[in-house]
């Protein structure tokens, strides 16, 4: 827990009048509000910590007691003092005209402001009307795995101690984010449930690219299979297939298997397509009979 | 068409403390829509999350209906935007992955 300074934060001298405090405070807000910076975890740190600055600095008892104690808060029976009068102050309210923004609650202060000036901040409730009515939309992420989502993902969340049974349907985008209505906070007085919204990271460890629903891979072949044509078994992503080589295969030819690509989100039997690129090995440590054949090779052209 | 849950504007604007002319007005601006049954007007449940954000916009920040207009659209571009910049990376990632 560190001393955190609340004249920097709104970028103002310690001299800074209220006005002055109000206006650096509207306009840093105007600036990290969530909402005009959706999914932005900076902006949100950002705004909660201007939002302290101003819960402290705006009002006049908790500006002078931070300036007096602010950086020393650790030591001194001063502070100990300090706090238990403030203690005896609680349930006066502040005068801060804090913001709620989307779905943030001001409870989120940091252990600085609550070792300060007592827990929670629950005596500055914040002016502004912050009366919900829908319930708080919630946000989780989900990490999965590219394999997982080949095939329908049965999945189990808890989200704040209940039980949430999904299904993560196959061929789901790497960031989509998937909205689960009515599973978020319960709404106030009649209002509607809170939305849960998920958003799936997957990672890939496979040997193969996804792009959209196609799949892309390098497949290694020797120079002789590549000149004279054969047969190769590959791995396909859920099973093998045997390729046909064509005669004279040149390095980054590329052939595509229809239908052997990534599942197609919410579109059941559907398959995107599966691109392979030939990558020609050429030999190396030659023997001196082959030196001499590849010689003779190059002599017929 | 799907159902929709539908809540009285009434009970909104109870919560709210707001006038119905306030959301009627919003309405003009085109920042939420309303649905209008035997001259009883509804806000469809799934729209109260984009009402509340217009009310934080406008109290919280003091932006004008028109102001709050403007944001939503630009918000809408940069979300655009942001997905096709992500496209562009996954691209880029894959083709120089190729090299």
């Amino acid at each position: 827990m560190d001393f955190i300074d609340y004249y920097k934060a709104l970028g103002i001298a310690k001299t800074a009048t209220p006005d002055e405090i109000k206006k650096a405070y509207r306009k840093l807000a105007r600036k990290y509000h969530p909402d005009v910076n959706p999914d932005d975890k900076e902006a949100e740190r950002k705004f909660k910590e201007i939002n302290e600055a101003n819960e402290v600095l705006s009002n006049p008892e908790n500006r002078a007691k931070y300036d007096k104690y602010g950086k020393d808060w650790k030591h001194g029976e001063e502070y100990e003092r300090q706090q238990q009068q403030h203690r005896k102050s609680q349930g006066r309210s502040g005068q801060g005209q804090g913001f709620s923004g989307g779905g943030y609650s001001q409870s989120d202060f940091s252990d600085y402001f609550e070792s300060m000036f007592g827990g929670g901040g629950s005596g500055y409730k914040q002016g502004g009307r912050s009366v919900k009515f829908k319930g708080q939309d919630l946000n989780a992420e989900l990490h999965l795995n590219l394999r997982d989502v080949y095939k329908d993902f049965p999945q189990v969340l808890d989200v704040n101690g209940n039980k949430i049974r999904l299904t993560i349907a196959a061929g789901i985008e790497n960031g989509q984010t998937i909205k689960i209505p009515g599973k978020g906070g319960q709404g106030v007085n009649g209002g509607p449930n809170g939305d849960l919204y998920i958003k799936i990271h997957l990672e890939n460890t496979t040997e193969f690219h996804r792009m959209g629903n196609n799949l892309h891979k390098n497949v290694e072949l020797d120079l002789y299979t590549a000149m004279l044509g054969g047969e190769l078994v590959t791995d396909t992503f859920d099973g093998k297939v045997k390729l046909k080589i064509a005669p004279e295969t040149q390095n980054g030819d590329k052939v595509r298997l229809k239908g052997k690509g990534f599942p197609v989100y919410k579109k059941k039997g559907e398959f995107g397509d599966l691109i392979l690129t030939y990558s020609i090995s050429l030999p190396k440590n030659l023997t001196e009979k082959e030196r001499e054949l590849f010689k003779e090779l190059k002599n017929l052209r | 068409m799907e159902e929709q849950k539908l809540i009285l504007v009434e009970t909104v604007c109870t919560h709210y403390q707001l006038q119905f002319s306030f959301i009627e007005q919003l309405e003009e601006v085109g920042l939420i829509s309303l649905v209008r049954e035997n001259e009883v007007v509804f806000i469809s449940e799934e729209k109260v999350s984009d009402l509340e954000k217009v009310l934080r916009l406008h109290e919280e920040l003091n932006v004008n209906l028109e102001g709050i207009d403007i944001i939503l659209n630009l918000l809408n571009k940069v979300g655009s935007l942001q997905s096709e910049l992500d496209e562009a990376k996954k691209k880029l990632q894959w083709y120089s992955g190729e090299l």
